[in-house]
Formats: structure tokens, sequence, C-alpha cells
């Protein structure tokens, strides 16, 4: 039995989710008594590719073609089941990344599989996974079973460890035929903000509400989100008054998170707020209402004014760097 | 042009969700249900490529006789016809997909919406599995679409930016919000709506490829701790953030 891991990579760089799932891939296997293999697709991905032994693949797989150059979802997922196929793989992992959400489902249909998605835990029962993932935006967690032959999952980004420890692995090359159709959707262009990290792949995030009072006030969070190296998070109530992007929308509508840290400055907690990002490993609050229900999921609480206490959190953390 | 849009019946965002008594599903005692919010964007999203190209928009919804209510709802906003496909059990995303794709083989809209997921189950599948079992091209998480004769350009969400992707039609879309502010539905829409037909068929059966073994609450986190209620706790919070936590 194999155990296939596909590791995303942009511009020859992988994604931590990637190391992530080889990572994930690799533990599964070793308690199945199988092997794991990595997969890398694109061009000129080969030569960096052994790196992911380093995250416990035995193998790495490279489909590297010129003509896989730009991202176009139906060529990588052919390529994916392709060699899912090759392999004889009865597990495929991706990570939950945008990627990976794209390309999961055209996998599973392709190797006639179930898909659980965005799983947050991994067991093995009786040689058979049992995987968790949260529902309903977190406020509640299904424990699935894969029924089918063949099994694909995808991990939630920044839960899994990325932990090293193997051998740089051995890369061979695996040619898949592409045809016209593969490549109908095709990315043409990518714009990547620099600077501050994506609030999905973030380790801190500093959040923002409605108790901000207003969108030029955010400059605060952004000053303590530079000294952190943190993405900056909002509530539903803040982008909907459009002082803030719906990217950094946090919540049951937005995005679910699991950063270690999270700052909610001014935001009380709605439910669906809640949601998005009580999996978050540590919970500070700073607001002004002692009753508000964030109080009830933050670990370190500050019951007072963000206008006061931000601005010194900056401050203190800059001298002691 | 025909556009389909693909939408779910779910609880309401602000609902707190309680375990049922067969421990696989919610309690839908005292729950209100709603229209999954992408699913209103990618509504919205149909009417507006209707308006622009002329043609129909029709709404389909797969699940018991309560999905009915957003049907209607999708009749009040506007769009053409509404069919139901009836189920009256639970379904994984694999079989939502295949009865949908089905239909729409049978339809053969030349535009398919869904929202990016339903924020029930948040599997964030069945648009793309749709796409595959028709061998059709898909963007995801698509926050801004441009039709010129049948090729299409896409802003599709990424990590920390944006993609601009190229593809044609027919194709299926998933909406993300951003993509455009879904309309209220007016008096007039939601009257006119009461009397519009929902046409109703059996959904196509298929068999479950992922269980739910279990459905339980997260872990309860203790009880936190309050540092103060001015500035001079910052030292406080900093200290724990570093010894404790240890993230700084």
């Amino acid at each position: 039995m194999k155990v296939l891991a596909f590791a995303e990579q942009r511009d020859g760089k992988f994604k931590r989710s990637s190391f992530e799932s080889v990572r994930a891939a690799h533990d599964i296997a070793e308690s199945l008594g199988a092997e794991c293999v990595a997969l890398v697709v694109g061009s000129g991905v080969a030569a960096g590719a052994g790196e992911l032994g380093q995250y416990g693949a035995a193998r790495v797989i490279a489909v590297d073609d010129a003509a896989l150059a730009s991202h176009a979802n139906r060529a990588w997922a052919k390529a994916i089941s392709t060699v899912a196929k090759k392999e004889g793989a009865g597990i495929v992992f991706l990570p939950a990344s945008q990627m990976g959400k794209d390309l999961a489902p055209r996998v599973a249909v392709q190797l006639e599989a179930g898909l659980a998605s965005d799983c947050i835990a991994l067991k093995v029962e009786n040689g058979d996974i049992l995987a968790s993932r949260p529902v309903f935006a977190g406020k509640a967690v299904a424990d699935v079973r894969v029924k089918t032959a063949v099994k694909v999952f995808t991990l939630r980004p920044n839960v899994f460890p990325a932990t090293t420890g193997g051998a740089a692995a051995p890369v061979e090359t695996v040619a898949v035929a592409m045809e016209p159709a593969d490549r109908v959707t095709v990315v043409q262009s990518v714009a990547v903000a620099t600077g501050r990290p994506d609030v999905t792949e973030a380790d801190i995030i500093v959040a923002g509400g409605r108790g901000m009072k207003g969108p030029e006030h955010f400059a605060l969070l952004e000053s303590l989100a530079d000294v952190l190296g943190a993405a900056i998070g909002a509530s539903r109530a803040v982008v909907d008054a459009g002082w803030r992007p719906h990217d950094e929308q946090v919540g049951q509508t937005g995005k679910t998170v699991s950063p270690t840290l999270y700052i909610a400055c001014g935001i009380s907690g709605a439910v669906q707020h809640l949601a998005g990002m009580s999996s978050s490993k540590y919970i500070v609050a700073i607001n002004k209402d002692k009753d508000a229900p964030i109080f009830g999921l933050a670990d370190y609480g500050i019951v007072g004014d963000v206008f006061e206490v931000v601005p010194a959190l900056t401050e203190q953390l800059k001298k002691s760097k | 042009m025909k556009v389909a849009v693909c939408i779910n019946h779910v609880p309401d965002t602000e609902t707190k969700i309680k375990v049922g008594a067969d421990n696989v599903s919610i309690d839908r005692a005292g729950v209100n249900f709603m229209m999954s919010p992408y699913d209103e964007i990618a509504v919205e999203e149909g009417l507006r490529m209707r308006d622009k190209f002329k043609g129909e928009v029709i709404a389909i919804s797969l699940g018991n006789e309560k999905h009915k209510e957003t049907l209607r709802k999708a009749l009040a906003m506007g769009v053409d016809k509404a069919v139901l496909l009836k189920e009256d059990g639970e379904r994984d995303s694999f079989g939502v997909a295949a009865g949908l794709a089905e239909e729409l083989r049978a339809l053969a809209p030349d535009v398919i919406l869904f929202g990016k997921q339903s924020i029930d189950h948040d599997d964030a599948q069945v648009g793309i599995l749709v796409a595959e079992m028709l061998g059709l091209p898909s963007v995801g998480v698509a926050v801004k679409i441009e039709i010129t004769d049948d090729t299409v350009v896409c802003h599709r969400e990424i990590e920390g930016g944006h993609e601009t992707v190229h593809t044609k039609l027919p194709a299926v879309f998933l909406a993300q919000k951003g993509l455009n502010e879904p309309r209220y539905p007016s008096l007039k829409g939601i009257m006119a709506a009461k009397s519009k037909p929902i046409e109703e068929k059996p959904a196509v059966a298929t068999a479950a490829r992922v269980e739910t073994v279990a459905l339980r609450k997260p872990a309860a986190k203790a009880a936190g701790r309050i540092l103060g209620t001015d500035k001079t706790a910052v030292p406080e919070l900093i200290r724990l953030l570093h010894d404790e936590a240890k993230i700084i």
C-alpha cells in the first residue's frame, strides 16, 4: 500500500501546508505499514523536490513538464490521479489550501474515491482512517470514514506539524500526457501582496472588530501586526461596513483560521466569528465590555480600552525585541 | 444564455449547533434555516448575467420539502425557474453532486454557479465535483467573472492575493464574498414568488462515499485569565506570551 501526498509549491518554494501534508502522510503510512510517496507537479519542479524527504517521503515523484509552467486545474488533477493510479496509492493527501481544495474533488472523481475535506485530525483504527473535520465553521466536529477503496483527504493548513527528521529523498520524473482540454482553465497571472501573511497561513493574527470605531484606527492594529509579523483579521461587521477588505474576514462567512496566536481587539465575539477562530492555539482578547463573549474563549484577557492597550502592547513589544 | 444556480438551505449563521439524538446530525429543533450566504452571491451573479446577456436563470436545490423556502427566496430575488430535487434523508457531498449533475446534464446550461461552499458541512466539494462529473471547466472562489462571448476572465482568491484565470463556457463558477453585493428581494418580488411554481422531482439515488460516524461539540476551552483593566496589564501579557505560550 502507498500513501501519496501532493505538495504544492509556488515559484519553486514549497508551502508549509505541503510539508504538513507530507508529514501527516508519512505518519499514517507508518501506522499502516505503507510507503509514503510525495508528488510535485509543474515546470522545473523536480530539482528541489528531494527536500520533501526531510518531512518523511520515502520517494518523490515529479510530473515536471514545460507545458505545466502555468497552473491549470484539470491538468494538475489529471497528473495527480494518473500518478496515484500508477503507484496504486490507496490514500491521497492534499493540503486544504485554495489549490488543494480546487484539485481534490476532481482527483476524487477520477479515482472513484470519497473525499474528506479540511481534516484537523487523523487516526488509524483497525487499519482504517478515522478523520475529524470541523463543520458549521467549527461549531461542531464530524468524525468521518471514507468508504471507497481509494480515499482522498485534504488537511487544514496550520494544524498538522511539519516535523523534519528524514533525509533527502530520491526524485523520479513521470510523464503524464496532456490534451488541450486539460488546459481550458489556466492561470494567466498571480498577484500576491507582499509584506503581510495571509490570515489562513499566518502564525499570528491581529484582528479588529466594531470596537475599533472606524477604518482609520486599524493603523493601530497594523503597527502591532508589523512588530509581530502578523496578518490582519476582521470581523464581519467591519467588513460589511467597508472598513476592511473581504479577504481579511474571519468567521463562518469568512476564513476559518488556526493560528498559534489570535489577538482580538474590540471584537465582542458573535457566534459566527468565534466559530472561525476558536481553534487558535492561544487567544488574547482586548475589549472594554467585560461581558463580551470573546472573554469566554480567551486565554488572556484585558478588559480595557483598545486605544490605550494596543499602542502600549506595540511599544513594549518593540522594546523587548 | 442559460444560467443554473445550485443553492442550499442551511442553519442560520447565528445558530448554536446542538448534536441530535442520532449523534451524527444536528438537532434541528428551534433552528432557523436560510439560503447559504455564498449561494446568495451566486444567485445575484446569475441574475446579473441574465440581465446582461438575456436568457434565463434556473435555481436548483437538492433536499427536503423545506428547501422550497430557499428556492422561494431565489424566485423572489428574480430567478425565472426553480427546481427541487427531492431527498428526505442526509447525503454526503458526492451524493448531492451526483444528483445535481444528473439534472444539469439534461439542462445543459452555459453557466453553472455555486457558492464557494455551503456553510453547514463546509465541504467545499460539490461545485467542483459537479464540474468534474460533467467534464466541465471550473473556477473556484471567484471574486470577479467577466464573460466575453464564450471566453471568461476570472479573478480567483488565493492565499494573500488573487490569480487571473482564463476559461471557456460552458463552465462552473464558485462564488466568493466580494464578487457582488446580493440584492434584497423586493416586496413585489416576494409576492410574485409566492405564485411561481417549483418543479419537483426525486433526486437520483447514489451510494454515500463518506460516512459520518459521530458528530460532536469541540472540546470546551478552560476559562482564561483576565489580566487587568488597562495598559498596566501589558507587561504581564507579554510575559505570559513569552513564558507560557512561548510565542514571542
